[in-house]
């Protein structure tokens, strides 16, 4: 609609400035409706988290009772939110030593020619695109203790489950929480790596084979190497889902049992609609916050830091 | 390309429209002539019969207009969260008593009932103690249960335990010939949490007498030693190791595999669980009929040398309230809802217990009159302590529960941890 009144506008004879003003509302036009969504579904939580953390408050009424940084000392004092913080760092730990070297190996041997190629990416991309919930779901029934079909196959080869399921023991469902989690998010290391390997100049293959180097040698001395920028952007992507890891905890435990596999979003959820602690709910939400943004930060900075760079 | 611009433009605009114009739904139309009304029978025979009731209370009263919202429970209590944090909330609603109750009374959301319902409050009698504030009645209880063994008539039977437990003595014998005959004795759903909280509330329900427990809602104090003793007869059930395997992560009521699954499906022997258990039941099963004619109830055991009352009960109920700023008729309405014949109506549908006494003799499943039975005798029912004390508090006491049952608290964390979450309230 500006559009018109513009033309009429550049009769007028002053076309440099025009030039530029019109540049600005395109630029204000296409942004804005960008911005406003992020303002009203990401800043404005984030700014309402943030003042709810510095109140105590149950929902109901006028949020006046200031309480300054109360919520933040009990929320870090709370052995339940220190644990959901460990377990946390487990899942991101865990997600990248286990999730690298599989999804590495997987993609260069999907990387080479061979019969049901495209099946075998099919399958291995699959869970991913499953949604996390529906994954839970099923997982949660094939993890049942007694009746589930994975005790049933245990069971059937002679070996013995967890007395109590495996979701049921404290010692052992955040591992099988993290083996879900695997299953759920290899495929796309694998994508990722498999496009990265793309990248990967066919010369240098054809370099290294006349320098008579064999198959394992190429792979350890070029597409590894090479492969290196998609691994840290993986690396940096599986981060931050294992931060703020949410969906397949809820399903699978609720963060039980005895809080075992509590993390920070179901501890907030805990708190804040569960028991209408919104003070301490919107503290955690801001550490959660505060952490993750560290963490995002000093990664950039460190480790993607020559990515950026060579790219620049 | 101007065209384009502007098809783009008007794009943008209807998608801010659609992010930012959140379409205020006006539920309470300001004027006094319409009622809005929210409930949870959002499955027939409750849905219709509701419907005909306000359909009567239109006629009755001409020029009302009565809108009724029928939800499942779980999307209304989500959109009840939200009216109270907004302050547009239904005329008529249903709450839950206690804590939650509190809450809402102190930052003025609910009317107070007591005059314009007093015929029905004195018709309710100790039953409404849960939806009372500083002695003043703030909703009507029209549903009211209590918790106690729902079990499987025949695997009791095959397992040769012959009348029901009365002690906990006769409970652990039962847990044992159930054990012996192969049966898993009980299902418990302790990944939700309150399951295993019951258990606590009913062994505090036996230790504690009714002063102390009256002083621990109203004042939220836990220093009596009762409070450990209950947690030391839970850890004596939990060392009885009679629960299905990997209950922890048991969820309550949802699936085959559930708690209130396992019971419908004859892999356990009993539940402890409250009025809703046979409806539960019915939703899992195939065939509709849950246990059917194998469901038996008996109340929670006596505890040798407890202060409590063995006759005392656990329960809970909904009860109707109606918002501040709502017009007089809705307190008709409510009034309406609680009469005779809507009670009536509301037992024969098998939509709950109801709680007018003239209306008791329309229960017609045998295990649910038998529930009532205990219930209309009890000294005093105890609200859920959860309900009683709010959530925070209740939160923080079930998850400490849990613990316990995990083997990860002792009797004392339990306490200590209710009392440091009652502390914060004060």
């Amino acid at each position: 609609m500006s559009s018109e009144a513009a033309t009429g506008a550049v009769a007028s004879g002053r076309p440099h400035r025009h030039d530029a003003w019109r540049k600005w509302a395109e630029i204000a036009f296409f942004v804005t409706p960008a911005l406003a969504l992020m303002a009203l579904f990401v800043a404005w939580p984030i700014f309402t988290a943030a003042r709810f953390s510095l109140y105590d408050w149950n929902g109901l009424g006028p949020l006046d009772d200031f309480i300054g940084f109360a919520n933040y000392a009990e929320v870090l004092a709370d052995d339940v939110f220190r644990a959901a913080v460990a377990h946390n760092m487990i899942i991101v730990v865990g997600s990248i030593i286990v999730q690298l070297p599989l999804g590495v190996a997987i993609a260069l041997l999907l990387n080479r020619k061979m019969a049901g190629q495209g099946v075998l990416r099919t399958l291995i991309f699959v869970p991913y695109v499953l949604a996390e919930v529906i994954a839970g779901v099923i997982w949660f029934q094939l993890l049942q203790p007694e009746y589930g079909l994975v005790d049933a196959l245990m069971n059937g080869i002679g070996l013995s489950p967890p007395e109590e399921g495996w979701l049921g023991t404290p010692e052992v469902a955040l591992w099988v929480v993290l083996a879900v989690l695997t299953w759920k998010y290899l495929g796309l290391a694998v994508l990722l790596f498999l496009a990265g390997l793309q990248g990967v100049s066919e010369e240098l293959y054809e370099a290294a084979q006349l320098d008579g180097a064999g198959w394992w040698q190429t792979q350890w001395r070029i597409s590894i190497p090479l492969l290196g920028p998609t691994i840290r952007t993986w690396c940096f992507l599986s981060m931050i889902g294992s931060i703020q890891c949410f969906d397949m905890i809820w399903v699978l435990t609720g963060g039980g049992p005895a809080n075992a596999t509590t993390t920070m979003a179901t501890y907030l959820i805990d708190e804040g609609t569960n028991r209408h602690n919104y003070g301490i709910a919107g503290a955690a939400s801001v550490v959660l916050f505060a952490i993750a943004f560290v963490m995002a930060l000093v990664y950039q900075l460190v480790v993607l830091r020559r990515d950026t760079k060579e790219a620049a | 390309m101007p065209r384009k611009t502007q098809a783009l433009a008007a794009l943008c605009a209807g998608l801010m429209i659609a992010a930012t114009g959140c379409g205020g739904s006006g539920d309470s139309g300001g004027d006094d002539k319409t009622i809005t009304w929210w409930h949870n029978s959002n499955n027939d025979p409750g849905k219709g019969f509701y419907e005909q009731v306000a359909k009567d209370f239109e006629d009755a009263n001409p020029g009302v207009d009565v809108k009724v919202q029928a939800m499942a429970h779980e999307d209304m209590l989500t959109k009840l969260d939200a009216a109270f944090q907004s302050g547009d909330v239904p005329d008529v609603y249903m709450e839950r008593g206690g804590g939650e109750l509190a809450d809402h009374v102190e930052a003025g959301l609910t009317r107070d009932l007591s005059e314009d319902s007093k015929d029905i409050i004195e018709q309710i009698g100790g039953s409404a103690a849960g939806w009372q504030v500083d002695g003043k009645t703030y909703a009507l209880p029209f549903s009211m249960g209590v918790v106690g063994f729902w079990y499987n008539t025949e695997l009791f039977e095959k397992a040769g335990v012959t009348a029901p437990p009365a002690t906990m003595a006769d409970l652990y014998a039962a847990f044992d010939k159930l054990d012996k005959a192969g049966i898993t004795p009980v299902s418990l759903g302790a990944g939700d949490g309150w399951p295993a909280a019951h258990y606590w509330y009913y062994t505090a329900l036996r230790a504690c007498s009714q002063d102390v427990l009256e002083t621990a809602v109203a004042d939220l104090d836990f220093s009596d030693p009762c409070f450990v003793e209950a947690g030391e007869t839970v850890e004596e059930i939990v060392a009885e190791k009679p629960f299905n395997k990997g209950f922890l992560s048991t969820p309550s009521q949802t699936g085959p595999t559930s708690a209130s699954g396992l019971l419908a499906t004859g892999k356990v022997a009993m539940e402890l669980a409250g009025h809703w258990e046979p409806g539960v039941m019915q939703g899992i099963t195939e065939d509709k009929q849950g246990l059917g004619d194998k469901t038996g109830w008996f109340p929670f055991p006596a505890v040798d040398g407890g202060e409590g009352d063995p006759a005392a009960q656990l329960g809970g109920g909904d009860a109707w309230a109606v918002s501040e700023g709502a017009p007089d008729k809705a307190v008709d309405l409510v009034n309406h809802l609680l009469s005779d014949e809507v009670q009536k109506g509301f037992a024969e549908n098998d939509m709950g217990l109801p709680t007018i006494p003239a209306a008791g003799s329309a229960v017609k499943d045998p295990a649910l009159a038998e529930l009532l039975k205990v219930r209309d005798e009890a000294p005093f029912v105890q609200l859920y302590f959860d309900t009683a004390f709010g959530e925070s508090v209740g939160g923080a006491m079930n998850d400490e529960i849990a613990l316990q049952f995990a083997g990860k608290a002792t009797p004392e964390d339990v306490v200590k941890a209710t009392q440091e979450a009652a502390d914060k309230e004060k």
